[in-house]
């Protein structure tokens, strides 16, 4: 079904034009292709471009890194390495207290996959990234960990000596009285999660051009970068200059970012370093295997989460145990993630009574940041599971347990245990309409009639409060009341607007919001129209961001659903003062009271007497042309520009409460989903979100916000997972391994609406941008349990992990099949065994597999084979999987010769794509009819950025490369000569080293 | 067949968009970058260059093209089309681009290119398409922003005026 919401232009005139569909001014240029996206728009000429040599290994000290071959590529003009960086820059900071270093590339040692080691900058991209291919980095592999618990373990592996037992934060916190309320409750129950990592994608990837002027030492960045501005900060600290000597300026245009473009800033620090050293503009747009492996993640997160429980089903006290794993190493803004929903602990419901410990840990996985909902689904997901879990163990229905805990709609605003103030609601209200409106009833005799025909079908439930603006404060809650004593107070959440009438009294506005696709432009021209009794044609706003020219502040940027609250209602603060300053000057023209004065169809006029009225337009331009015949109390109209911070936005008190948000949307999610009793594919058959997030500016973007949102968590919740073997290898690189959901799998939700208007921000409106990130997982994953009675699932809900919860685990296929199968799940060596028939008798075959220069022309990709010893060898083999091409150094030994019968082969293959290890053994034995049988089997094992393309490509690569060597052989041998000499079986072993596995 | 020299800049003449353009580009130039950052031609877009998400699908000859699977050097002498050439003129929108504006069919934009080309290319031949063969077709199409469902309206909907203006035509 579909309701999309269409747009509506009616020009008659006096309705406001907030709160209406109106098309957006920003489609016309993306439709016609001329968005100027930051791809898209030219570079100074002499423009070098940039290329990231990134580590194979997800733990390695940094042996040596030889670049000489690569420097003597023509076009070629420099290569940093970490010491390069470091000469010029200073560590990033990091978010506790602890004397640990963050680089934006690796030092001595590497901490996970995809991690920089070197920048190679070249007149070309294509010349950036042969050179990358031609730089030799020796690394001594260290043991990896991925697990956040398992990094914890006494045993494993540190990643940081400022880190001890890899913990970077450990906080306790008790509010009420816990103790006492679980040791009174008849009841506790709890529940143990172990929360994914996923990410939001955007379609675009990240872009950044940097230049030096070595004359000021300032560096000016375009980059799409999307806030928040407190990051500025941090870039010019690294960067070694003020702040007034770091112009970063974004594009018109961004490609999406959903918080994902915050993590762009460690490469401005990079590619600003490369624009130091060189002298030179540095331009690097990232692709997007860099992206998925390293550009930044959601947190994965490990929780226990206990309640103490009345009878009923009252929720008396909760205890939270979380352990966020911020990746390998703390970048800011984390650990944001774990305290931006801090005062939201308790969710939608009345919960007086919580402690928390609250770990933060570091594992050898790509760091974390920003990212759509964050920290909200980690949090709803272990809040409202154990909800479900209270529910069924009680026996009660779980939309009663919600409805019994939720916080009574005449308590707004209402103070959270942790410190939240919810602005405004009526989450009962909202509920009602809701089970009305989706038709609730109808989904339970839909359960009742699949069930009964052996069907699996079943209903989750979720109640979510959605936080938006946060307080710049929150994530000082980290620190301890003396830390934030000693550190200072932060707080608030500076937005800023700059309305501006220019001499022939046309608007422009000004936003610091750097918007990623949310039409920000259009809703500004609604809200400033009104204001002035204009058109919203009649208004030009500009969102792109320029710190050297325009007002922002830390707070600035497009995150924490911050527009709709804050920005777009300080725009309207914005013309609201200029407006009163017109209706001064007008009143003085008219001869009226300033009282008396309505702005509307493009006139200032009397409200008594609408005939007496002068054109808005000619108001305007006064302040440019006779500012001397200004009133003498109206001051200039040219141009205003207001901050706004609401004072609600407290920093954390001495008990650690904090108001982490300064709004506080409802969302009441419930869905019905059907799963295929053979392919466990689960179905969606009906999504019911309703929304209360205040005053709506505009129903299509909030429907558009909703719905996005929607399909991202139904992403995360059935099929996307950022996976990592345990030797840290990551393991989905491309889209065909991370899958995203497309029409196919998307259906469309079912939206409600109420508006409750925030009492806390100019417009009413609060944000709605993150909400179903944070309650439509849950809310499958509830269905999920519901549908086949099972306690624990754990995201995303793919049909294997479902058949092992409801089948048990696979029988191992037979054996004998395939050529070749992985060992087992999380296992990534290759193991496999085949054959060939080639010409000749089994010493000729032998003289030819010893033959360097026989191999070199039969190996496919072979460039050379050099011979150390003669049963040690080294040979540069080129070759492209799929997506993925490259060039791979092997060394290869022979040992246990047995000519010209067998010989076994060990060796291993590293190159820009990753590392290799095999053995094989190779035998060799008459066919009776004059030819050679050949056997092999291998056992093989890679990682790296091979690792984390798909694991089909490779299967299929290697028998397809296989069969070419033997095919060459064969041909070959049918030629006749051959010739004896050294032994090169380290061809079928390259091969084997560098390409075998993959298949997880 | 010719054999280019890997190293050196070849010569390659199209017809984008029904005028001839030119330029060059070494053998392994994607035909992306070189729409992109040869010609100027910034409308198509680039999101994974591993032929998954759709973004910079054109129309080669008349064929459905991922241009990031396909070398400029292979469409030497074709006739392509990109989303510069869906409008009419400069200051108006065609059919489908209009129903994407009125649908709410882009949030971003960046995807949007390719899948207006599928759209476009699919609509011409197929003049009454089902909700569900919009969805089999846009399964080759990833966006981030939408959740989809309005693009499938806006087609929908292009594809009714589309197929009614025809009647028009050929009524009258
Ligand atoms: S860029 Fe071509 S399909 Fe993604
Ligand atoms: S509109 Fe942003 S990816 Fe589709």
């Amino acid at each position: 079904m579909l309701q999309a919401v269409k747009s509506a232009n009616p020009g008659s005139g006096d309705e406001p034009w907030v709160g209406r569909s109106i098309e957006r001014v920003e489609d016309a240029a993306l439709l016609s292709g001329h968005g100027r996206f930051i791809d898209d728009l030219g570079v100074q000429p002499g423009t070098l471009h940039a290329t990231i040599l990134r580590s194979p290994h997800a733990h390695a000290d940094v042996l040596s890194i030889d670049v000489e071959a690569a420097k003597r590529l023509p076009g070629v003009a420099a290569i940093l390495i970490g010491s390069d960086v470091k000469a010029v820059t200073t560590s990033l900071v990091v978010g506790v207290k602890a004397p640990v270093e963050c680089w934006p590339i690796a030092m001595d040692r590497v901490r996970y996959v995809g991690e920089p080691v070197a920048v190679i900058v070249a007149s070309d991209r294509a010349r950036a990234e042969d050179a990358a291919e031609l730089v030799n980095v020796e690394y001594r592999p260290r043991a990896a960990v991925v697990d956040p618990l398992g990094t914890l373990s006494p045993g494993a592996p540190l990643l940081h000596d400022g880190f001890p037992g890899n913990l970077a934060s450990d906080r306790h916190f008790s509010y009420g009285d816990p103790e006492k309320a679980f040791a009174d409750a008849p009841h506790r129950f709890s529940i143990d999660i172990k929360y994914p990592r996923s990410s939001c994608t955007p379609i675009e990837t990240y872009g950044v051009v940097a230049s030096h002027d070595a004359g000021e030492d300032a560096f000016e960045v375009l980059a799409n970068f999307q806030g928040p501005f407190s990051i500025h900060t941090v870039i010019a600290r690294a960067l070694k200059v003020p702040g007034n000597r770091l112009r970063l300026r974004t594009p018109p245009d961004s490609g999406g970012s959903f918080g994902v473009k915050q993590g762009v800033f460690p490469y401005i620090v990079l590619i600003a370093a490369a624009a130091r050293v060189t002298g030179r503009p540095v331009k690097w747009i990232e692709d997007r295997l860099e992206h998925l492996t390293a550009s930044v993640s959601a947190t994965n997160r490990a929780t226990t989460l206990a309640a103490a429980v009345a009878t009923d089903g009252k929720i008396l006290a909760l205890d939270w145990d979380q352990v966020e794993d911020c990746g390998a190493h703390l970048r800011a803004p984390e650990p944001a993630t774990l305290y931006r929903m801090h005062g939201n602990l308790t969710g939608a419901y009345d919960i007086r009574h919580v402690k928390i410990r609250n770990r933060v840990v570091v594992t050898n996985k790509t760091p974390t940041g920003l990212n759509r909902g964050f920290g909200g689904p980690q949090v709803y997901f272990a809040l409202e599971r154990l909800v479900q879990r209270i529910a069924i163990v009680l026996g009660l229905d779980p939309l009663d347990v919600i409805k019994r805990n939720l916080i009574d709609a005449g308590a707004f605003p209402y103070r959270t245990a942790t410190g939240a103030l919810l602005d405004s609601g009526d989450y009962q209200e909202a509920i009602t309409r809701a089970v009305e409106q989706g038709r609730l009833a109808e989904l339970r005799a839909k359960r009742d009639e699949v069930q009964a025909r052996g069907g699996l079908y079943g209903i989750g439930f979720t109640a979510v409060v959605e936080p938006s603006v946060s307080n710049m404060g929150y994530i000082t809650t980290v620190l301890t009341a003396a830390e934030r004593r000693k550190a200072g107070p932060k707080n608030g959440a500076q937005a800023t607007a700059t309305v501006g009438l220019d001499p022939v009294g046309s608007v422009t506005v000004h936003v610091a919001s750097v918007p990623q696709g949310q039409g920000h432009r259009t809703v500004l021209s609604q809200v400033v129209a009104d204001v002035f009794g204009l058109q919203p044609k009649d208004i030009r706003v500009n969102t792109e961001i320029d710190t050297a020219k325009d007002a922002w502040s830390i707070a600035s940027g497009n995150y924490a659903s911050r527009f709709a609250a804050a920005v777009a209602g300080t725009a309207k603060v914005a013309a609201e003062r200029v407006a009163g300053r017109l209706a001064r000057i007008a009143a003085s023209q008219l001869n009226v009271e300033a009282a008396d004065i309505v702005f509307a169809r493009g006139f200032v006029s009397s409200k008594h007497n609408p005939e007496n009225r002068i054109a808005f337009s000619r108001v305007a331009a006064l302040s440019h042309w006779s500012p001397g015949s200004l009133p003498d109390d109206a001051v200039q109209t040219i141009r205003e520009t207001v901050f706004w911070t609401p004072p609600e936005l407290t920093p954390p008190d001495e008990d650690d409460r904090i108001n982490s948000s300064l709004c506080h949307g409802f969302i009441f999610d419930f869905c019905g989903v059907e799963i295929d009793r053979t392919t466990l594919e689960t179905r969606i058959d009906r999504y019911v979100t309703m929304h209360d997030c205040g005053t709506i500016l505009h129903p299509g973007m909030v429907d558009g916000q909703i719905r996005g949102g929607f399909a991202q968590a139904l992403g995360a919740a059935l099929y996307e997972e950022y996976a990592y073997a345990e030797d840290g290898s990551f393991l989905t690189g491309t889209f065909a391994d991370y899958l995203l959901p497309t029409t196919t799998e998307v259906p469309e939700p079912e939206i409600i609406h109420m508006e409750t208007p925030s009492p806390f921000t100019p417009l009413g409106a609060k944000g709605v941008g993150e909400g179903n990130c944070m309650s439509t997982p849950v809310c499958i994953a509830n269905a999920v349990a519901d549908a086949l009675g099972v306690a624990d699932v754990t995201l995303p809900l793919v049909p294997a992990r479902l058949a092992e919860m409801v089948r048990r685990a696979e029988p191992p296929p037979p054996a004998g099949g395939a050529a070749a199968a992985p060992v087992r799940e999380g296992d990534r060596r290759l193991r496999g065994e085949g054959q060939a028939s080639v010409q000749g008798a089994p010493e000729q075959v032998w003289a030819m597999l010893l033959d360097p220069d026989t191999l070199q022309s039969v190996i496919p990709g072979c460039q050379r084979v050099d011979r150390i010893t003669d049963t040690h060898f080294r040979a540069d083999v080129t070759l492209g999987i799929g997506p993925v091409s490259g060039r791979y150094r092997a060394d290869v030994e022979l040992f246990d010769l047995d000519p010209p019968r067998a010989v076994t082969v060990r060796g291993g293959a590293t190159g820009a794509l990753g590392f290799g290890k095999a053995e094989g053994r190779i035998t060799l034995a008459p066919d009776g009819s004059g030819g050679t049988k050949l056997t092999y089997s291998y056992d093989a094992a890679i990682g790296g950025k091979v690792a984390s393309i798909g694991g089909r490509l490779l299967d299929g690569a290697t028998r397809v490369i296989i069969g070419q060597f033997f095919t060459a052989l064969a041909r070959k041998a049918g030629g006749g000569s051959a010739t004896g000499g050294g032994f090169s079986l380290f061809a079928v072993l390259t091969k084997l080293v560098s390409l075998f596995g993959g298949r997880r | 067949m010719t054999r280019l020299k890997a190293d050196a800049r070849h010569s390659v003449r199209l017809t984008l968009n029904g005028k001839p353009v030119q330029s060059e580009a070494e053998p392994r130039m994607l035909l992306s970058d070189f729409l992109r950052h040869q010609i100027g031609a910034t409308g198509t877009h680039v999101g994974c260059e591993h032929g998954v998400c759709g973004a910079c699908t054109i129309v080669v000859d008349g064929m459905l093209t991922r241009s990031c699977l396909t070398l400029a050097a292979q469409v030497d002498g074709c006739e392509i089309q990109t989303v510069e050439g869906l409008a009419p003129s400069a200051d108006r929108l065609g059919v489908l681009q209009q129903a994407f504006r009125r649908n709410h069919a882009l949030q971003c934009g960046f995807c949007t290119a390719g899948i207006l080309m599928s759209l476009d290319h699919y609509l011409a031949r197929n003049p009454a398409p089902t909700e569900a063969e919009i969805r089999d077709l846009l399964s080759g199409h990833l966006c981030r922003c939408t959740g989809y469902t309005p693009i499938i309206q806006a087609a929908l909907e292009a594809a009714a005026q589309l197929a009614s203006s025809k009647k028009e035509t050929s009524d009258a």
